[in-house]
C-alpha cells in the first residue's frame, strides 16, 4: 500500500472539514466515515496487487487532488463543446460532481420515474423515498476491500437518482452527464449513481462521463444498479475525459429473478481508464449483457475488469469486450465468471478480442472462470490481432487510399458491438468516430 | 495500354515469373493459360500491386505510366482492375458501401462528380440485371457467406460499376458451374467495347467458349512459352500442358 499523502491537502485533512461542512442522514454518516477509515487501511492499490497489477495508478496516487465542495462555472456552449452526444430527453447534468439544475432538464419523464440529484433527495426530512434512496447508497458498492469505491464513499454528497415504479416503462433513455474540469486546483470529482427499478420495469440509463481541462483531474465514479424483477435495464457509461485525465469508475448491478440487463461501456478518452462491472445474477432465469468497446493511442491505459456472479439457476450472460489500440497505448482486460453451487443450466460466454494498429500498443488479458455447479456451459476465448493484409489489399485494390481502407476494417472490426448500441445518438457519433476521425498509425 | 517487358518477380526467397513479355491494346482480350504453378495469379497480382511480391527486373507500363511505381488504389483509380480469384470475405463492411467509396474515388480520379446513395443505387440496380444478382447481396457485408458463384458474380459486378479501361480476370472460371460460368461470361461480354481491354487467367479451355479471346498465351515456368490466336486454347485443351514444356521455348511473341 502507498502512504496516503499528508498536509492541507491531505484526503484526511479533506475529509475532516468535509464532514464538518456536509449533512447527511444519519445511516450514511456512518457510512461516510466507514468509508474514509477503509480508505485510509486500503490506501491507493500499487501493482503488487493482483487485480492492479497491470494497472499502475501512481500518477493519481501522486498527485494532490482536492475534492470540491461545490460546482465550477459552466455553461451551455461549454456542454455543447464537449464531444459528448445529446440525446435530447430528459438529462440531469453535474459539474465537478455537484448538480446543476441550469444545465439540466426532466422534461419528457413519465409518471412514475424520478431523476433528480441524490444531494436534492436526501436533503427531504423525513420523505419516504429519501430513506428509500438513503438505505440503497452503499448496499451493493463493497466499501471493505476496493479502495476507490471507499474513497467515493467517504466523500458521498451528490450524485444522480432514478427510480422507476414497478411496471413503467420509459421509451426515452435518461441521460446522466458528468463533467469535470480542473481549475487552479487539480479536482477530484465523485460522482455516484443510484438506478433502483421496480418490478416489469423497462429503463434506459446513459452515463456519460467527459471533461475539457488540460490539467489532470481524477473523475472517480460509482454506480449501483438494482434490478427489479422482470425487469429489463439497459446501462450505458460513455468514457470520453479530457486527455490528460483519471477516471476510475464501479458499477455495481443486482438483477432480480427473470430480468434482463445489460451494460455498454465504451471508454474513448482519459489518460488512464479502469472501468469495473461486477454484476449479481441474483434470481433465477436472469439474463446479462456486458459490453464493451474501449480506444486508446498515444500512451492512454484502458483497463476494464469485469466479474459477472452467478448465484441462481437458470441464468445466462454474455460477454464481448472489443478494443482498439494505437500508438503505444495498452488495455488491461480481466473477465471474471463465477458460477456458484446453486447456479444450475447456467449459461456464459466471453470474449475479448483486441485489433493492434500499431507495432507498439499492448493488451494484457485474462478470463478467470471459477465454476462450483456440474451442470453449466461456460465458453471463453480472447483474440488478438492486427488488420487483415488480404482485405486491406482488397479494399485498395478498388480504389481506397490506405487509410481509408484501415478506418473500414477497423469500423468493422467494432459493427457487431455497434450494432447492440439501441440508442442512435451513440451508435451515430461513434460510427463516425471510427470511419473518420481515427488517428490512423502507418 | 499495358505493356510489360521482361518482368522478373519473387515471392519471398521463390523466383516465380522468369521474364514476361505481354503487350494488350485498347479493345483487345488476351487469355493467359497454363498449369499450376505456372505464374499466371502472380503475374496478376503484380501487376495490380500486392505487398510482398518484388519485382527483380523488367517493366511494366499502364496507359503510358511507370505502373509499378504507383500503389495499388493509384492503379485501381487510373483504371486497372483485378476480379480476383478467392475474393477476400469482409465481415462488417457493406457491399453497398464499400462499392460507392471505391466508385466515388474513381470518379474523383477522373474529375467527375462524386455519385449521391441515390444514384449510385440507380446504377448498381442496373449493373446488377447484367449478373442476375440477388438486389439483397448490396446490403450484406462484403463476400460473407457468399456462395463461389455469388462471389465471382460478385467481383464482375464490381467491374461493371467501375467500369476500368483493362480489367484483369483471375481464374473468375474457377468454382463456377457451367450455368453460373454463362452469366457471368455473358456479364463479362458486355462490358467488351474498343476502349476497353481484358486479360482473362484461366487454368481451363472451357471458360474461353464463352468470352472469346484475341490472343492465347501460354505460360509455364515464368514464361510466355507460346502465344497465339484462340485456336491455342483448343490445342491445349486436346494435348494439356505436356507437351508445352518439351517444346524449346524460344516462341514467345
Amino acid at each position: 500500500m502507498t502512504q496516503v499523502a499528508t498536509g492541507p491537502h491531505s484526503y484526511a485533512e479533506q475529509f475532516a472539514r468535509f464532514s464538518q461542512q456536509t449533512t447527511l442522514p444519519g445511516a450514511l454518516v456512518s457510512l461516510r466515515d466507514d468509508g474514509f477509515s477503509c480508505f485510509d487501511r486500503l490506501g491507493f492499490p500499487t501493482t503488487r496487487l493482483e487485480d492492479w497489477r497491470f494497472t499502475n495508478i501512481a500518477p493519481i496516487a501522486d498527485t494532490p487532488f482536492v475534492a470540491p465542495t461545490s460546482g465550477t462555472d459552466y455553461t451551455r456552449a461549454d456542454l455543447d463543446a464537449l464531444h459528448v452526444p445529446r440525446l435530447d430527453g430528459p438529462e440531469l447534468v453535474f459539474v465537478n460532481g455537484t448538480f446543476a439544475p441550469a444545465l439540466s432538464t426532466t422534461d419528457g419523464l413519465p409518471v412514475g420515474v424520478r431523476a433528480r440529484s441524490l444531494a436534492t433527495v436526501l436533503a427531504q426530512d423525513h420523505d419516504e423515498t429519501a430513506e428509500t434512496v438513503a438505505s440503497h447508497v452503499g448496499r451493493l458498492a463493497r466499501i471493505e476491500s476496493e479502495a476507490f469505491t471507499a474513497l467515493n464513499t467517504a466523500f458521498l454528497r451528490d450524485g444522480a437518482v432514478v427510480e422507476v415504479d414497478p411496471g413503467v416503462v420509459v421509451d426515452t433513455p435518461i441521460h446522466l452527464l458528468f463533467v469535470t474540469r480542473s481549475g487552479a486546483e487539480q479536482v477530484l470529482s465523485q460522482p455516484r449513481v443510484l438506478v433502483l427499478t421496480g418490478a416489469n420495469s423497462q429503463v434506459r440509463v446513459v452515463e456519460s462521463h467527459a471533461g475539457d481541462s488540460e490539467t489532470p483531474y481524477l473523475s472517480n465514479a460509482v454506480t449501483e444498479v438494482s434490478v427489479g424483477d422482470h425487469a429489463v435495464v439497459d446501462h450505458y457509461t460513455l468514457v470520453r475525459e479530457a486527455e490528460a485525465a483519471f477516471r476510475i469508475g464501479s458499477l455495481h448491478v443486482t438483477l432480480g429473478r427473470a430480468s434482463n440487463f445489460s451494460s455498454h461501456t465504451i471508454t474513448l478518452g482519459g489518460a488512464i481508464v479502469r472501468n469495473t462491472a461486477h454484476v449479481v445474477l441474483a434470481g433465477e432465469g436472469g439474463e446479462c449483457t456486458l459490453n464493451g468497446l474501449y480506444l486508446a493511442k498515444g500512451r492512454q491505459l484502458v483497463d476494464n475488469q469485469t466479474t459477472i456472479d452467478h448465484a441462481r439457476s437458470h441464468c445466462d450472460s454474455h460477454e464481448l469486450y472489443k478494443g482498439i489500440l494505437d500508438g503505444r497505448s495498452r488495455a488491461v482486460f480481466n473477465g471474471k465468471i463465477v458460477v456458484r453451487l446453486d447456479a444450475q443450466k447456467t449459461d456464459a460466454k466471453q470474449s475479448n478480442k483486441t485489433l493492434l494498429l500499431s507495432e507498439d500498443a499492448q493488451i494484457t488479458t485474462k478470463p478467470q472462470l471459477e465454476i462450483f455447479a456440474d451442470d453449466v456451459k461456460c465458453t471463453h476465448g480472447a483474440t488478438v490481432g492486427q488488420l487483415d493484409q488480404d482485405a486491406l489489399f482488397y479494399l485498395r485494390s478498388r480504389g481506397l487510399s490506405r487509410d481509408q481502407a484501415r478506418q473500414l476494417l477497423t469500423h468493422a472490426f467494432a459493427a457487431d458491438l455497434l450494432a447492440h448500441i439501441k440508442v442512435e445518438a451513440i451508435r451515430t457519433q461513434l460510427d463516425a468516430l471510427l470511419l473518420e476521425r481515427l488517428p490512423v498509425a502507418g | 495500354m499495358l505493356e510489360v517487358r521482361n518482368l522478373h518477380a519473387k515471392a519471398g526467397d521463390r523466383q516465380i515469373l522468369n521474364g514476361i513479355d505481354l503487350t494488350v491494346n485498347a479493345g483487345e482480350v488476351h487469355a493467359i493459360m497454363g498449369p499450376n504453378g505456372s505464374g499466371k495469379s502472380t503475374l496478376a497480382a503484380v501487376l495490380a500491386g500486392r505487398d510482398g511480391l518484388e519485382v527483380t527486373a523488367g517493366s511494366a507500363t499502364f496507359k503510358g505510366q511507370d505502373l509499378l511505381e504507383l500503389e495499388p488504389e493509384e492503379r485501381a483509380r487510373e483504371g486497372l482492375f483485378l476480379a480476383f480469384q478467392y475474393p477476400v470475405e469482409i465481415p462488417g463492411v457493406n457491399n453497398a458501401y464499400l462499392l460507392k467509396a471505391a466508385l466515388n474515388e474513381v470518379r474523383k480520379h477522373r474529375g467527375e462528380p462524386v455519385l449521391d446513395a441515390m444514384d449510385f443505387m440507380t446504377l448498381a440496380r442496373e449493373r446488377m440485371k447484367l449478373l442476375e444478382m440477388d438486389d439483397s447481396l448490396m446490403n450484406r457485408p462484403v463476400n460473407e457467406g457468399f456462395s463461389g458463384g455469388e462471389k465471382k458474380r460478385n467481383e464482375i459486378f464490381q467491374m461493371a460499376v467501375l467500369e476500368p479501361a483493362l480489367a484483369i480476370l483471375d481464374e473468375t472460371d474457377s468454382g463456377l458451374d457451367i450455368d453460373a460460368l454463362k452469366t457471368v461470361s455473358a456479364g463479362v461480354n458486355a462490358m467488351r467495347t474498343p476502349e476497353r481491354a481484358m486479360v482473362v487467367v484461366t487454368h481451363y479451355q472451357r471458360l474461353l467458349n464463352y468470352i472469346v479471346p484475341d490472343f492465347v498465351h501460354v505460360l509455364s515456368g515464368g514464361r510466355i512459352v507460346k502465344s497465339g490466336g484462340k485456336e491455342l486454347a483448343l490445342e491445349l485443351e486436346e494435348k494439356g500442358y505436356g507437351w508445352i514444356d518439351s517444346e524449346p521455348a524460344a516462341a514467345a511473341v
